[in-house]
């Protein structure tokens, strides 16, 4: 039974990264890379990894590809242009390479002396990949890669926002530079109508 | 199921994800080869801890996700960055950092 739901799950993974790699909208690729990763997810679950195939759909299928469509309904999903009229000759060149490497990969895996891998994996016990199990690993043995995964994540967060926000300078009223606060509030301070109001925010007026 | 079954496709799908980002030349669809291959490795970490019987690999499989999302962030950030500049989204017209 498990063999089948292999090839089910392995035929999905495979129609979906060619449908990634192949399909001109980018909207559809989106759409056949979210299949890749729900076959994905099913082959967790056969490697009894149960939480990490919850956290792949909730995450990546729930999450990620969201953030994905978003982009791609922002940036205008326009039908990648068929300019492989300059480059046929790379476009084979990249197709040779992708197969060596395929080959390249097969043969580490197979010529391996590694025995344990012609069998169905070694016995595993009660709670295997549970998240019971996997949340004691990551507060215990993995404390450090998990403080420094959160860490990261905050970094990226704030970089993302940086990075995607608008540039309109300072002349916008609504950013404020507290050095032009600081230097201008020494000659001309506020007068005590305008204390406590939004002025007080925006500097002193007719600057 | 053998372990040796999942790491075949496993390097199955880390070549496609490689040839995709050869051959595409929409940005977006880069980092989508590229979660692909990252997601080959997940695939290859998953089944070595079932083939030890230890969860060692789980956990590093989840620490590769959530690296995944950061790039998904930080990658998505540039492109909507590029977006607004009227840039074209392509790239190979994107070549100013090369020097």
């Amino acid at each position: 039974m498990a063999e089948v739901f292999f090839f089910l799950a392995a035929i999905g993974a495979l129609a979906g990264a060619i449908g990634t790699v192949s399909l001109r909208n980018p909207f559809y690729t989106v759409l056949a890379l979210v299949v890749h990763l729900l076959s994905l997810a099913a082959l967790f679950l056969l490697l009894r990894a149960e939480f990490l195939a919850a956290a792949q759909v909730i995450v990546y299928v729930g999450a990620v590809m969201v953030l994905y469509l978003f982009v791609v309904a922002y940036v205008g999903g326009a039908d990648d242009p068929l300019r492989a009229a300059g480059s046929p000759r790379l476009r084979w060149a990249s197709a040779l390479f992708a197969g060596a490497l395929f080959v390249e990969l097969s043969i580490a895996i197979l010529g391996t002396g590694l025995t344990a891998l012609g069998e169905e994996g070694a016995g595993y016990f009660e709670g295997f990949g549970t998240p019971a199990e996997i949340g004691r690993l990551l507060l215990t043995d993995f404390l450090l890669a998990f403080e420094t995964a959160s860490m990261l994540l905050l970094v990226a967060a704030v970089g993302a926002v940086i990075l995607a926000r608008r540039r309109t300078g300072l002349e916008d009223r609504q950013e404020i530079s507290v050095g032009d606060l600081m230097r201008s509030g020494s000659r001309d301070t506020l007068t005590g109508g305008e204390a406590g109001t939004m002025i007080e925010v925006e500097g002193p007026p007719g600057r | 199921m053998s372990v040796e079954w999942y790491l075949v496709l496993s390097a199955l799908l880390f070549s496609i994800g490689a040839g995709g980002v050869l051959v595409r030349r929409n940005p977006l669809v880069i980092l989508l080869c590229i979660e692909l291959m990252l997601n080959a490795g997940n695939l290859a970490l998953v089944a070595f801890a079932r083939a030890h019987g230890n969860q060692d690999g789980q956990i590093f499989a989840l620490i590769v996700m959530v690296v995944a999302a950061c790039e998904v962030a930080v990658g998505l950030g540039l492109i909507v960055a590029i977006f607004r500049r009227r840039l074209p989204i392509d790239v190979d017209e994107l070549r100013e950092l090369q020097g």
